[in-house]
This record gives C-alpha cells, structure tokens and sequence, in this order.
C-alpha cells in the first residue's frame, strides 16, 4: 500500500465529528441533505425497516380476518385494500429499499471508494422512492373519489387490467398505485445505474472484476436487471393513467383494448423482479456463510457466472404467470423449460454454499443461523418452483394459496432471512456496536419456527383447493383448521419481529462495542472503523486477491497465490 | 426397462401420497381437492405431479442431507487446532458434475411435462361431445348451452362419462366484464376468463355427483363469494334437466301480483325470464331459479326466507354485489319472492 495520505484528510479532522456535538435540528438537517452513502444507506434500511413492520401488520390482520371461515373483522373491501397494500408494500418499500439500502452502504466501502459514482444523484433517488411509499400510504387518507368511492388500493399488487378501468375501479385508489409506484420506480432506476457506475468505474487500485467481491457482484447485476425490469412496468403505468384520464383502450377490453397485454408487461416486469430481490438475498449469503465457515467461497468464477446466467434466464420466463390465460400449448411448452433451466445455475450456487460449509468451522452466530435458514428454505422453495414450472400443474396450482407459500417462501424464507441476516452483520460497521446475540437467537428461532408453521401448512391449503385473494371462505370446503394453523404460524412470526425491532433499537445505545472487525472477516469494510469516518479510507486502498484482510491476517499464506 | 422401473417410482411414490391424500380426505367431506381427481384432465395432472414430486423429494433428500452433514461434521469445536481451516477454493470437475446431473433431471422433467401439455391441451374434440359456454360476470357464472338454448347461472350441470358412453364437455370461456378464472379442482386445471378472448378446456367427469369450486383469479369485491358448483349427472338426470331447462318459464296466475312487480320495478331490466317480457342480461337467467340450490352464486341456500332478504338488501349476503337493493314495501317482496318461488 502507498504511505501518502489523500489531500482530503488534511481538509477534514477526523476528530471533530467527535468532539463537537450538534444541535438536534442541525444533526436532523445533515440527515435530510446529506449525499454520504452511508448515510443514505442507513436511511433506506429505516425506511424499509418501518414499512417491514407496517406490511407484517396488515399481513396480521389478513391473517386474523382468515383464522376462521365467514369471519368479520375486515369487510371485503378493506380485505381487498389490505391484501394489496400488503403485496405492493413489501416489493416496492420493503424489499427493494432494504437491498439497496444494503448495497448504499457497502457496496463503496467494499472497492475501497470514498462514495458512490454520483452522491447526489443518490440522495435524490432515496428521496423519491421515499415520497412515493408516503404517496402510496397517503391514499388511506386522500384516495377517496368524486362519490366516495376508493380509498387504499384494492386491486391487488399485480392490478390485472381491465379491473383497473375507471369503470370498474372508481375514484382515485388505482391512481395512487400508479402514480406511487412510478415515483418510487424512477428512484429505483437512479439507484440502479448509480450502482452500475460506482462498481464499473470506482474500484480502488487492483480490484479487477474478478477480484470484486461477490456481494457487489450481484449488486451490480442486480442492478442492470432493475433498468431492464422496471421500465417495462412504468411504461405500463403510464398506458394505465392514459387509459383512466385521456382516453386510451391500451387496456380497456370494453373498447377493444387487451388484458393480456397488461399481464404480459406486468409479468415481464414481475418475473424479473423476483431476481432483483433474491439476488441481493444471495449476496449476503455470499458474504456471511464463507466468514462463518472460516473457509473462502468455492467456485468464485462458477457462482458469477451463475448469477449472470440467472439474469439473462430470469428474462425470459415471465409467462410462466399465465399458463391459465389460455397460452398456446407450445408456448406453454416454451417457458415450462425456460422456467426449469432456471434451476440449474441456481442449484450450482447451492451446491456451492455447501461445499463453502464443507470442511470448514462453523460458527453459528445469528447473521449465520439465519443464512442456514435461507439455504434451507431457498432449497424448498426452488424445489415448489420446479413443481410450478409444470405448467399442466401449475394449471391446478396457480393462484392457489400453494402459489402464495412458494413465494413467501423465497421473498420470506429467502430475502427476508437474509435481510435479517445481513443487518445482524453489519450493524456493528454501521453503528459501532454489536447486536445482542441472545436476543437474535430468539428472534431467529421464532421467526423460524413461526415461518414454518404458516408456509408449510399454506402449500396444502393450496392443494386442498383454496384460492388466493379471497377474504373469507365456506366452512365446509376443508381449509378451517389449516386457516387457524397459519394464522398462529402468523402471530409467532409477528413476536419475534417485535424482539427484533426491540434489539435493533436498544442495542444502539446498549450493545456491545464492537470494534472495526468483529468478525473476522475479509472484505475492505472491516478495515475502516465502525462508523466509518464520512470519507471512508484516508488513502485509497490497493488489492491483490479478492478477500485484502486474509493477505493481511495471512502474510504468509496469502490468496493471490492460488487465484488464477 | 427404464420406463417399467420410472413406473415403479411411480408407483411407489403414488402409495406414499395417496396415504396423505386419504388422511387428508378423512379430514374434509367436500373439500374441492386436488388431490381426489375425478376426470380425465384431473387425474393426468395428478399423476404427473407425483412423478414431479418423486423427483423434486429425491433432490430435496440428497440436497438437505449434504446440507445437515455439513452443519454437523463442521461445526466450530473447542477441541479445533488453532488458525483457520485448509482453504479451498473450487474444482472443475466437481462444478462440472453438478451443473451436468440438474440438465439430465431438467430434461427428464420437461419431457415428462411436454406430454402431458400436449395430450390434455391439444386432445382432439369428440363429436358427441356436450359444448358449453362459460361466461364470467362480477360476480357470477352465466352458462349457455348453445345446442339447447338453454341458460343458467352458477350451478353447471353436465353429464357423467364412462368408458362405454363418453360424455366429454367441452367449455369455451369469456368474460362479461373483468378476468375471472373457471376452476374445479377435481375435475381439470383453471382456465381463465377474458374479455375479447376465446378460451377453451375440456372435463369427462367419471363419478356422479356435486363438486364445488370457486373463481380463481381475484376480480373485485366480492371475488370470495363467486363460487361454483357443478353437477355431474347421470344421463337419465341430464336428461331430465335439460328438458326442464329448455322449457320457457311457467305461467301461474296465482302469482300475478308478483310478475306485475317484476316487470314494472327495475328487475326486468338485468334478469331474463324467458317467455315473459324480461329479457336483461346484466344479471342471471332467472327462468328455472328453483332449480337451483343456492343464491347469489353460492353465497347462501336457496329458500324462500333467503330470496326474500336478497332482493331486500343484497348487502345483507354479498356487499358490493352488482344487484341494488329496490326499496320494495313488504308487499312487494312478499310478491316478487312468491312469484319467483314458482320458476321451477
């Protein structure tokens, strides 16, 4: 490494961000103005952290509106409101935010950058995405129409055309799912192609592509399957508030329009989607399991060429959402395939994190409990995509609540897991301090045991027949003490989020310390000090292999000696 | 030789589901399982997912093994050398081998998927099939017999087919107004309802008898409450049935009042009763309603006591059905309800 210090740290004294403390207005307006990466990080993973516990309410109140058969704790309508509110929530204010909320935060310290490519750029997409979920929420109070009619959104998350039509959904709701959502959306797509610029044109000296570490591997194709994904879906959007405001029949089957080609955008979007959420999933775990394995990844080259394998098959499977729309058999024949193949890079990346744990020391911390987790659930759940992919099955399967445990089972089982997972990780490079471990060994267990309870008791519901959407059911069909079982599975799993949220907040003020590195891990983050200082490094690092602190810790083993 | 011992797989694994089928079965009367088909399409779907399944549990054994024996042989010990384990970081041949076998398994299955596909979607249509057109509505089913001209709501009644008299229906579907989807568990896969847009499918229910179901894609308020039975008759009740069906409305001037109410408040407009002057289309055909055993579709049994209160304040079963509530006096609906009792 060179010895001479960068200009800026004679500009900035670290130690005043020490010494002197500001006011509570002045601190307030650095986080709203701010363009630091980390703290926009920060912000994204609160936001997202809110929303997780307002869509795990309403997820709640479906759950207890389904305990038992003909139940009247919510009317159709605010049934409907909440099951799409739920849905749009978690994909849109949740999922997303989280992840790019965690790529924010790490992505610049892992290549040794002082920030991402544009900071400004980056504070705006946060703020749009923001102001588009407090849109999305202010429908609750504002989305009321000309009679009255409409409130929240209640078209479900996926707003099948024509029910959107202004003839069949009244008043404004639809049109703040739109507008919402083309506003988060727009803020996505910034953070996309700053992520893209950041990792193509800011990695610190020696870090070639095949040295970046896996986590901003697969943000950065992540990212380039968001531009892809989400234009589809604001276009759509638009031709929506066309169809509702100027007159437009893109949609509108009682003028000639088509419901197929919303399903076909819709999906096209949707598919993909899945992967922008459950890559990032998978770049946590490619962070967390080697750490606690105590063993380097197996097959670097073979798990990104999966991943960008992964990308381009995502693409092109989107239909297998309509195999009930009256495809032709040979297309139904098309993406039953194109949806299986899918199942092969994905199978590599687990028998990779296997062989990762193979021969290795495990230590079951909590971030890596919840990583064991997700591989088991993730297995279940590519398992049931298998069977979903089976078009002729799927013919039974879809839009049954079988459909809704086997995605609950990856964004849940999967993303979720991680996400929990990676906030247990990297809380203390964040905040200076660790999680308490006790706590988070009762929330994954909970979690765990409550997640299993609801989504493996959902799979047979869906095969006893029970369909989704649907705010109540007859008492003679079969489902009511499966209903019960999930909605307990439901109310576990609402515990050990409180416990969660709990730990999250008072172990800021009561965790242990925690140092720059505490556990022992390999990428440049650890390096820095916990919080790292607004700039980063003081001097920009150089890499010679793909994990810098194992040369560091192991001068005399060091891996650029076995990497090709 | 292959494929006797794949029918073996088959076979065995057939054992193992179809005793979580029976427990479940035990459990639920009339449950509209997919696990309990009862018609061509249904029991072909069915045995090809136990294929799927045989071989999904197979990697799920293997897979999930390899996973738990590494959590235990490998985990942290007090009694570990110090410094870290050998690192290793890949080998091509191992990659190679488990990026080859997932291609065999993809192979195997999509042949195996491709038949079925093929031989359920693309099965020819026999002549002495029995057509029937399945129209979707918020939030209800209307279906017409083309060669009977006939018209019902809700309760689809078609007739039992065995191996010697096949009795084939084949359904073409649409929609009125939003997308619905037409699913009965036990006799075929779902087929969705679409505006401007012809779907077909096809059952050969092999087992007299009731078999209930619901609409499968979400299409407003009262989604939960578009349910769906039909009715696999024998050919002698088919028979009966249809000949009921095509006769026009009865005429009863005991009942006068109530026809009088009928045709001059608004519900003319939406219903039709055929041979009387009310020919709506909005709602459901209601020419033979005694024939049918619930309301509403399926909201609630069909008696005298319910149709009172249903054309009182259909908010009562169904909020946000489509049927408005008439503001009639007592009489009136004492009327109307009485006049309807005797479309049988």
């Amino acid at each position: 490494m060179s010895d001479y210090p960068l200009p800026i740290s004679q500009v900035i004294d670290p130690s005043t961000s020490e010494s002197v403390r500001s006011t509570f207005l002045e601190n307030l307006h650095g986080w709203v103005v701010t363009v630091d990466h980390k703290r926009l990080g920060i912000l994204y993973i609160l936001y997202s952290t809110f929303f997780l516990l307002v869509a795990g309410a309403e997820a709640l109140v479906i759950r207890i509106q389904l305990a038992y058969p003909h139940n009247h704790v919510l009317s159709a309508q605010v049934y409907n409101r909440f099951f799409t509110m739920h849905g749009t929530t978690m994909v849109f204010l949740v999922g997303m935010p989280f992840l790019f909320g965690f790529a924010n935060y790490i992505v610049p310290l892992q290549i040794g950058a002082r920030d991402m490519a544009f900071p400004r750029l980056n504070a705006f997409s946060f703020w749009l995405t923001a102001f588009g979920g407090l849109l999305l929420y202010y429908s609750f109070l504002g989305g009321a129409g000309l009679y009255g009619v409409g409130n929240a959104p209640d078209v479900g998350w996926f707003a099948y055309a024509p029910l959107t039509a202004r003839s069949f959904s009244p008043g404004h709701a639809t049109d703040y799912w739109a507008l919402a959502l083309i506003v988060s959306g727009f803020g996505t797509l910034g953070t996309a192609i700053n992520i893209i610029a950041t990792t193509i044109s800011m990695r610190c000296k020696g870090m070639t592509l095949m040295r970046m570490p896996l986590f901003t591997w697969l943000l950065l194709i992540v990212s380039m399957l968001t531009l892809v994904t989400i234009t589809p879906l604001t276009a759509a959007q638009f031709m929506l508030l066309i169809d509702r405001y100027l007159g437009g029949h893109f949609f509108d089957t009682q003028a000639g329009g088509s419901s197929l080609i919303w399903i076909h955008f819709f999906w096209i979007f949707g598919h993909p989607e899945v992967y922008v959420l459950v890559l990032p999933a998978f770049a946590i775990a490619n962070e967390i399991i080697p750490v606690f394995s105590r063993k380097a990844i197996f097959g670097y080259p073979a798990m990104v060429a999966a991943s960008v394998a992964i990308m381009f098959v995502s693409l092109s499977v989107w239909a297998h959402h309509m195999f009930t729309v009256g495809m032709t058999s040979v297309s139904n024949a098309f993406f039953t395939l194109s949806t299986m193949l899918v199942g092969v890079p994905t199978g590599i990346k687990i028998f990779n994190w296997i062989a990762t744990l193979w021969g290795g020391r495990i230590r079951f911390t909590t971030a890596m409990l919840f990583c064991i987790g997700f591989l088991f659930q993730f297995l279940i759940a590519g398992l049931t995509g298998i069977m979903l992919s089976v078009s002729p099955w799927d013919w039974q399967l879809h839009n049954s609540y079988f459909v809704i445990a086997h995605f609950h089972y990856v964004l849940v089982g999967a993303v979720v897991f991680c996400i929990f997972a990676g906030i247990y990780y990297w809380y203390p490079k964040a905040t200076g301090r660790l999680m308490n471990e006790t706590l988070g060994k009762w929330h994954f267990w909970l979690f765990a045991i409550g997640f299993h309870i609801t989504f493996d008791t959902m799979h047979c519901l869906g095969l006893l027949g029970m369909p989704r959407s649907i705010y109540t059911y007859q008492p003679d069909r079969g489902w009511n003490f499966l209903n019960l079982v999930v909605s307990v599975g439901g109310l576990i799993q609402g515990i050990a989020v409180l416990i969660f949220a709990y730990n999250f907040i008072v172990s800021y003020w009561r965790g242990e310390v925690a140092g720059d590195d505490p556990w022992d891990a390999w990428t440049l983050e650890w390096t820095t000090s916990s919080p790292p200082p607004v700039y980063n490094f003081e001097e920009e690092p150089e890499v010679h292999s793909r994990r810098p602190l194992w040369d560091l810790k192991h001068p005399d083993d060091p891996d650029w000696e076995y990497e090709s | 030789m292959e494929t006797r011992r794949v029918q073996r797989l088959i076979h065995h694994s057939a054992a193992a589901w179809l005793l979580l089928r029976s427990a479940m079965l035990t459990a639920q009367g009339t449950s509209p399982s997919t696990l309990a088909p009862a018609s061509t399409p249904a029991h072909q779907i069915f045995d090809l997912s136990v294929f799927v399944v045989a071989i999904t549990g197979g990697i799920f054994l293997v897979v999930g093994g390899l996973l738990a024996v590494a959590l235990y042989r490998f985990r942290a010990r007090k009694t570990d050398p110090l410094g870290e384990p050998a690192q290793i970081y890949g080998s091509t041949q191992i990659e190679l081998a488990w990026t080859v076998i997932p291609v065999l398994t993809v192979v195997v299955l999509f042949l195996a998927t491709a038949r079925i596909i093929f031989a359920i979607q693309d099965a020819p249509k026999p002549k002495s099939a029995l057509d029937v057109t399945v129209i979707g509505h918020q939030f209800w089913w209307e279906f017409r017999y083309p060669k009977y001209g006939v018209v019902t709501a809700n309760e689809l009644h078609i007739p039992v087919s065995s191996d010697a008299a096949p009795a084939a229906t084949f359904l073409k579907l649409t929609s009125a107004d939003v997308n619905h989807s037409f699913w009965i568990p036990q006799l075929a896969g779902k087929t969705d309802l679409i505006a401007n847009h012809m779907n077909a499918m096809w059952m050969d229910p092999q087992k007299p008898g009731l078999y209930l179901g619901q609409c499968a894609q979400f299409c407003g308020s009262q989604h939960a409450m578009m349910l769906l039975r039909v009715y696999v008759d024998t050919p002698e009740q088919f028979d009966t049935w249809i000949k009921n069906q095509e006769h026009p409305a009865q005429q009863d001037s005991a009942v006068a009042a109530g026809r009088m109410v009928f045709e001059r408040q608004a519900c003319m407009n939406c219903h039709t009763v055929s041979g009387t002057a009310a020919t709506g289309r909005f709602g459901p055909d209601l020419t033979h309603l005694m024939s049918r055993a619930t309301l509403a579709s399926g909201a609630m049994d069909n008696s005298p006591a319910n149709l009172r209160q249903w054309i009182k304040s259909p908010d009562t079963f169904k909020r946000g059905a489509l049927m408005p509530a008439m503001q009639l006096t007592d009489e009136q609906l004492d009327q109307v309800t009485a006049y309807l009792e005797t479309l049988k």
